[in-house]
């Protein structure tokens, strides 16, 4: 009476592995295609993500599903928990990179810039807001260009981190 | 009753096909990719579509063998791909 039931659980947590890995696979697929098609290094960037952490997680779910051993479930853990700290840090190292390369970003596509490096005249920023707060009293209305609101307001931490980012010239 | 197992077999193997024939299409971003962010993009993607394939291939055998491999190289493919960002020259994205 007990073994039939067992094995029904059995086939259906295989079932359900099976369908998380197909999940898993289909991203990978579209992923490969969208890396192929898509035009710069940003949105081939979007693509990556799919098999990197959602295509990698529905897998090793899947995976673990199937394996049901207490060692193989706590080490497909530990990978689906490293892809999550660990893919960010490379997105974001590769994106600065594309960001401040030439042939990296296409800038006709972006809609804001937010790390450009000229000025916007129009807004001064946060970090100048406190040196023309009398003016800003005067008229009884701040000046603030909403359409220009953050565009160029990491423009003094660039230069130090760009140091220490870049160390390969 | 019999049959869902090798219904679920074959899922794998044509799962494990389609695995193979991405990978095929991010080799071909990785060899024509102009320049080297978008080849170091293309590698991550290779190097997690072989561990998806290693999960994969572990949970249609039922060996798990390969669960560490897997570990192993999700670290390795971190460390490499950052360690490949901080050597691309500035300025020109190569």
């Amino acid at each position: 009476m007990s073994t039939p039931t067992q094995s029904t659980v059995e086939l259906v947590l295989d079932t359900i592995g099976t369908v998380a890995i197909v999940l898993g696979v289909l991203l990978a697929l579209v992923a490969s295609v969208g890396l192929l098609s898509l035009p710069d290094v940003l949105s081939r960037m979007h693509a990556a993500t799919k098999p990197q952490v959602v295509g990698l997680l529905l897998i090793v779910i899947g995976g673990a599903l199937h394996l049901r051993t207490s060692p193989d479930v706590w080490m497909l853990v530990l990978v689906g928990a490293f892809q999550l700290v660990t893919a960010p840090v490379t997105a974001h190292v590769v994106g600065r990179l594309a960001h401040r390369g030439e042939g990296g970003v296409r800038r006709d596509l972006l809609y804001v810039d937010e790390l450009t490096d000229r000025p916007d005249e129009a807004d001064p920023g946060p970090d100048d807001q406190e040196d023309d707060d009398e003016a800003r009293d005067e008229d009884g209305s701040p000046h603030r260009n909403g359409a220009a609101v953050g565009r160029s307001r990491r423009r003094r931490g660039d230069g130090s981190d760009g140091a220490s980012l870049d160390s390969g010239e | 009753m019999s049959t869902l197992p090798a219904l679920l077999d074959a899922v794998l193997v044509v799962s494990l096909v389609l695995l193979g024939l991405s990978a095929l299409l991010v080799v071909v971003r990785l060899l024509r990719g102009p320049t080297g962010l978008d080849r170091l993009i293309a590698l991550d993607v290779l190097v997690a579509e072989f561990l998806c394939g290693l999960v994969a291939y572990a949970a249609l055998t039922g060996d798990s063998s390969f669960v560490p491999v897997v570990v192993a190289i999700s670290l390795v493919g971190f460390l490499g791909s950052t360690t490949v960002a901080r050597f691309v020259r500035r300025g020109t994205g190569r």
